[in-house]
């Protein structure tokens, strides 16, 4: 095969496609499994929840963005992913950051802007981050985590490592230079990468077909010809198994993906967004969908959840939360001698691998 | 000691750089198959290979975010901007990435990177091919900016920037590259934020840094043979962090100042270190501060034009003859 038909047959096999909702069947699962998934969006559902009315009492500062129904996204991004692979993703962060193994109580911390915070408090809402969970940050500018991300896959790609990266961003960032600029390395320097777009369908107030000349945002992939799927982002079965085959051909071809979930922001863009763009019967519509009430209803359907079980779990993530927000409340802000810590990295403490 | 070029100097160091640490690579445009624009890189994609020395898309603001990435897990990339003019492009991953990461995530993550660009005008290139942007980086807490005015600190300086945990931004200068001077033979460093009295002198003191620390240093000597007059040259070298104490004791020595400066005048380089110097040095002082700098035009085409814009030893020697004390005046 002389050059010119080995790229075109590449091309061919770098699928662009549309899948509709999960085709993974919940007999094929691990019961144990299922039921974690839906405790974690659960919390996660709880955890935003309480954000909002931390805020409202002004125990939260700054911006706050949440991700109230997009719970099957984060949760199934996650769970496509291994412990040890590293995540970058944008300022409505707050699940990620728990879905990645960093402690609630440390996350909420970090809201109230005390020292326990897995930013020590400097950070806040948007950029949470804990190099120990490899979650390399939540990026309050608006695509500045993707080429940051795409540079953690050129270090793994250098360093011949097993851990892949994934790139989480909104549906706006798609319209950005530094989307596009970072695809393009991606594919060239063939990096272990995800690029993973929660299509939630507004950019703040901008409808995501009014921002972008393609409304099915995947597609933008094959101008890098790049392997790309949009999934259901309610089903976090579909998602998670989208992570899944992306993360393979990561790890094992050293080939990126572009993945759109398509999901539903159920408020508005942040806490004090009162949401008046938005058609009410829209809204309504878009959160009859609720993900977390398709997979319980599905889990219910099948057998493996009953009522009190259900029940349980409620209780049993009100209990964690009600942990989370007590350790937040009673750790101690940093010290304002502390001001000056960490504006430059001292250069006798080694700066290795990470 | 071994005379080269500024151009040589910065071309050995990357490759000793190259040799002595696996996790440093160097990336930019241009820099591997054509050498580099500036031929800094010259034969290095021929002998560490294409893992290590990195030729990029056209694409700025990308390639220093990933190389910003890169240095996130611990790789030590040294970026080559083509000319500072395109930096502009990168300034978000620069300004609101690089040199935020360390602080803003509660000092997890050092970014150990080096982003080396040369600046300057004089080359008739033109209004956005001609710029010094120095003072935007020496702004910003969280950068390191040093600008070395010789081949023996630009290889000093260089090694430190590598070793250095935190982002450096490296000025070069057109103009330099073919500047030649003596090196001393085997392993230096030049510390990061140590100014250098490049001529001890007691009548005035010139503050300068990168090329316009090189042409002070000619029409230092120049005046002292000429006249009499003596006059002191402190060559900045770094401009974040920036020596605050040598530039007093020299001006507290002297009772005079001038700031020297290829860039635009107003919110410069020059302006920084006037104020210091009436913060911290004013009951010595026998004269206004005064600052030599570039005029403030986007730096045109026409070599007459581009002549008129740019500070240089004319402007200098005046500024001196107007300051130094009368009893020197001729």
């Amino acid at each position: 095969m002389n050059k010119k038909q080995s790229q075109a047959s590449d091309a061919n096999k770098n699928e662009q496609r549309a899948s509709g909702s999960s085709t993974a069947l919940l007999e094929n699962e691990d019961r144990d499994t299922l039921v974690r998934y839906y405790h974690q969006m659960l919390f996660i559902r709880h955890f935003e929840e309480k954000s909002a009315e931390m805020y409202n009492k002004a125990r939260i500062g700054g911006y706050c963005h949440l991700n109230l129904g997009e719970e099957a996204t984060v949760v199934g991004f996650c769970a496509g992913l291994e412990p040890k692979d590293y995540v970058y993703a944008n300022y409505r962060e707050h699940g990620y950051a728990v879905g990645r193994g960093i402690p609630p109580e440390a996350v909420m911390a970090e809201l109230f802007g005390k020292e326990t915070g897995c930013a020590h408090g400097r950070g806040g809402s948007m950029h949470m981050f804990d190099v120990n969970h490899h979650f390399m940050g939540g990026y309050g500018i608006v695509g500045g985590q993707i080429p940051l991300a795409t540079g953690a896959a050129f270090a793994l790609a250098y360093r011949g490592a097993h851990e892949i990266v994934a790139c989480q961003m909104g549906d706006g960032t798609t319209n950005g230079g530094p989307f596009h600029e970072s695809l393009n390395m991606a594919k060239i320097y063939r990096l272990p990468i995800i690029y993973f777009v929660v299509n939630n369908q507004y950019g703040m107030g901008l409808a995501a077909d009014k921002g972008s000349a393609v409304g099915e945002l995947y597609r933008k992939g094959c101008a890098y010809d790049m392997n790309s799927v949009r999934v259901d982002g309610n089903d976090v079965l579909a998602v998670r198994d989208a992570m899944r085959a992306a993360a393979r051909l990561a790890r094992e071809d050293r080939q990126p993906t572009l993945i759109e979930a398509v999901s539903y922001r159920f408020r508005g863009h942040s806490v004090v967004d009162p949401d008046r763009y938005r058609d009410r019967e829209e809204v309504e519509r878009g959160r009859s969908h609720d993900p977390i009430a398709m997979f319980a209803q599905r889990l219910q359907d099948a057998g493996l959840l009953d009522d009190a079980a259900l029940a349980d779990i409620e209780e049993q993530t009100q209990q964690e939360l009600a942990a989370a927000v007590k350790f937040a409340e009673e750790s101690s802000y940093p010290p304002v001698e502390g001001l000056f810590d960490f504006v430059y990295a001292p250069n006798d403490a080694s700066a290795g691998e990470r | 000691m071994a005379e080269i070029t500024f151009r040589q100097a910065l071309n050995e160091t990357l490759r000793e750089e190259l040799t002595r640490d696996e996790n440093v690579f160097l990336i930019g445009e241009e820099i591997g198959n054509f050498e580099g624009s500036y031929k800094i890189t010259a034969g290095l994609l021929k002998d560490f290979g294409p893992r290590r020395v990195v030729d990029t898309p056209i694409a700025e603001n990308g390639f220093v975010g990933l190389a910003t990435g890169a240095a996130m897990l611990g790789l030590r990339p040294i970026v080559e901007i083509m000319t500072i003019n395109f930096i502009i492009m990168a300034m978000d991953e620069i300004v609101n990435h690089a040199a935020k990461i360390y602080y803003m995530f509660g000092g997890q993550c050092p970014i150990p990177m080096v982003i080396r660009t040369p600046g300057g005008g004089g080359q008739q290139l033109s209004a956005t091919h001609s710029q010094n942007l120095e003072v935007w980086f020496s702004h910003v807490p969280g950068l390191k900016v040093v600008a070395p005015s010789t081949p023996e600190d630009a290889k000093g300086l260089l090694r430190s920037s590598v070793l250095d945990n935190n982002p450096v931004i490296f000025l070069e200068n057109l103009a330099l590259y073919n500047v030649r001077g003596e090196v001393p033979e085997g392993y230096y460093t030049t510390p990061i934020g140590q100014a250098k009295v490049s001529k001890e002198g007691t009548d005035v003191t010139v503050i300068s840094y990168s090329r316009m620390a090189s042409v002070a240093l000619d029409v230092a000597h120049r005046i002292e043979q000429e006249t009499g007059l003596s006059v002191e040259v402190v060559d900045l070298r770094s401009l974040r962090p920036l020596d605050t104490e040598t530039i007093i004791n020299s001006v507290k020595k002297t009772g005079r100042g001038i700031i020297f400066e290829e860039d635009w005048r107003t919110y410069g380089i020059g302006a920084e270190i006037a104020a210091t110097l009436q913060e911290e040095a004013f009951d010595y002082l026998d004269a206004p501060i005064k600052r030599v700098a570039s005029v403030e035009v986007p730096l045109p085409y026409s070599k007459p034009l581009e002549l008129a814009a740019l500070t240089g030893a004319r402007q200098l020697i005046e500024a001196i003859n107007e300051l130094a004390p009368r009893r020197r005046r001729r």
